[in-house]
């Protein structure tokens, strides 16, 4: 087995006496990899992305990333979530280029290569057709123009790990599946280690390379399962046969989790 | 046509003042209401023209001691606001504090002011300061403390320092509530300072209405009135033109 780059050993947590809200999670992520968690609501998924951030101490077990322990915030990782919660007093380039103002060393060069940086921004905003946008504030685009532009924002600092935390969930069907496309590109051409977390199964199936299928509350891995569809996936896939069935295997899954 | 609207909208805050003007003028006479119990439009605009000079110079004063108590409020408001919105056992522990404060009314403190500091322009100054400055407060720590969850993730994760998400998000966030609140408080300054001024001085608006109303001058009382609501409308608008400019991100229509 190659080296894990994320690494999670016994882990549970609990935030307060109520029991834990995940546990006894074990994996292993290689670099590189596309991960996607499935499950119930409620059932802990956005906890473990706080864990793997290290925004959370696990209650037992340990987490590490890159062969150190966590500890604390991680600076490798970027980070979306399923609001864009993009800056509405910055236009759309300023807020892309937010983490270099706080990601050593991108911090303390701010100035100086701030040309650079720009250029940076510029080119992320290209690649997600924003680029006619980046002197627009936020209220002046729509909400998948926002989604993008806080994907660009997560991955402007070149981050290892990229946490997406059901970051289409807001979006219209159309536009998720153009977004879908925009990550695939982004992924294809990067490969970072991506994670994440969704409600949608077709876009866990179609993105991923290992889907979770996560357990209700207290949140426990049920099933790994890796995902053979040959790359690069186009589309038009989700629409065959071998995808439509590998849903409908994950979707009875996850009926049996609600029912029990 | 469109022209037109625009032109009247535009003029409907003036026709509202005449019309106003016009109702007092008329209701005065119409029952024969006595000058020393109150005063027609026209004779307070006669009074407001003979007593110019005296007038010109209370109101100087009345408007120089409240922009000093404004100013302190604005810098002490920031100061504490952000102090006590940059953390939650802060906000717990002193809102309460500043809430009870807020209730006792500022003209209660002026005869303390006046032991401490005897009559004049101190107590007319610290008066408006005590008035305006609560408000600064509350709105700046409210702007940083619903600072959303998610936002200060999205910077932790980056491995922002706390001081780091408040300048970059909770400042800026806050800076609309800070210039709403800016609004009110000049407004509340200027009840400060004349509130002071009746009681404890022998300068400034506040000071020339009570003692042309205990000579029974109705018509320079209320010139006066009239120049403090005239000041006080003049600042206000100036401060709701400057919340325009620097928070535009937060009005769009």
């Amino acid at each position: 087995m190659s080296a894990a780059f994320v690494r999670f050993d016994d882990v549970s947590l609990a935030y307060d006496g109520t029991g834990n809200a995940i546990e006894d999670i074990n994996l292993s992520i290689r670099e590189g990899e596309f991960v996607a968690f499935v499950g119930p609501s409620g059932c802990g998924k956005s906890t473990f992305m706080k864990l793997c951030t290290g925004l959370h101490a696990p209650t037992q077990g340990s987490v590490s990333v890159d062969g150190a322990p966590v500890t604390g915030p991680l600076k490798i990782s970027g980070m979306a979530f399923q609001n864009a919660n993009l800056l509405p007093w910055r236009t759309t380039l300023d807020n892309v280029l937010l983490p270099l103002e706080i990601v050593e060393p991108y911090r303390r060069q701010f100035r100086k290569r701030r040309e650079e940086f720009v250029g940076w921004a510029r080119s992320l905003l290209k690649t997600v057709g924003l680029a006619e946008h980046e002197n627009k504030y936020p209220w002046q685009l729509s909400g998948g123009m926002q989604q993008r532009a806080s994907i660009c924002r997560a991955l402007i600092h070149q981050p290892r790990l990229l946490m997406l935390d059901e970051p289409f969930g807001a979006l219209d069907a159309f536009t998720r599946e153009e977004l879908w496309c925009v990550l695939r590109d982004l992924w294809e051409a990067q490969r970072f280690t991506v994670v994440l977390v969704t409600h949608d199964l077709r876009e866990a199936a179609f993105l991923a390379d290992t889907v979770y299928v996560m357990s209700r509350r207290p949140g426990r891995v049920i099933e790994r399962r890796s995902i053979e569809l040959p790359r690069p996936r186009a589309l038009e896939t989700t629409y065959e046969k071998p995808f439509i069935d590998l849903v409908q295997e994950l979707r009875a899954q996850i009926g049996e989790v609600r029912s029990t | 046509m469109t022209v037109n609207s625009k032109l009247i909208e535009r003029l409907a805050p003036w026709i509202a003042v005449v019309v106003l003007v016009m109702i007092w003028e008329v209701t005065v006479r119409l029952f024969n209401v006595p000058s020393f119990i109150f005063p027609g439009a026209l004779e307070t605009a006669q009074a407001l023209i003979t007593y110019a000079g005296p007038i010109g110079q209370h109101s100087w004063q009345t408007f120089w001691t409240t922009l000093i108590g404004f100013g302190l409020g604005v810098a002490v408001g920031l100061v504490l606001g952000f102090i006590i919105g940059s953390s939650r056992f802060l906000y717990n522990a002193c809102y309460p504090l500043l809430v009870g404060f807020n209730a006792i009314p500022k003209v209660a403190f002026v005869p303390i002011l006046v032991v401490w500091f005897g009559i004049g322009s101190v107590p007319a100054i610290l008066t408006a300061f005590l008035i305006c400055f609560f408000p600064i407060v509350v709105n700046v720590a409210t702007g940083l403390a619903t600072l959303e969850p998610e936002m200060e993730d999205v910077l932790r994760v980056l491995g922002a320092r706390r001081m780091d998400v408040l300048l970059k998000v909770g400042l800026p966030r806050s800076l609309p509530y800070f210039f709403a609140s800016l609004k009110i408080a000049i407004t509340l300054a200027f009840v400060g300072t004349v509130v002071s001024e009746t009681v404890a001085s022998n300068q400034g608006i506040g000071y020339l209405m009570m003692s042309a109303g205990s000579q029974m001058r109705m018509g320079l009382v209320f010139a006066g009135l009239l120049v403090i609501s005239a000041m006080a409308m003049v600042m206000y608008e100036l401060f709701a033109q400057l919340e325009k400019r620097m928070t535009a991100w937060a009005h769009r229509s």
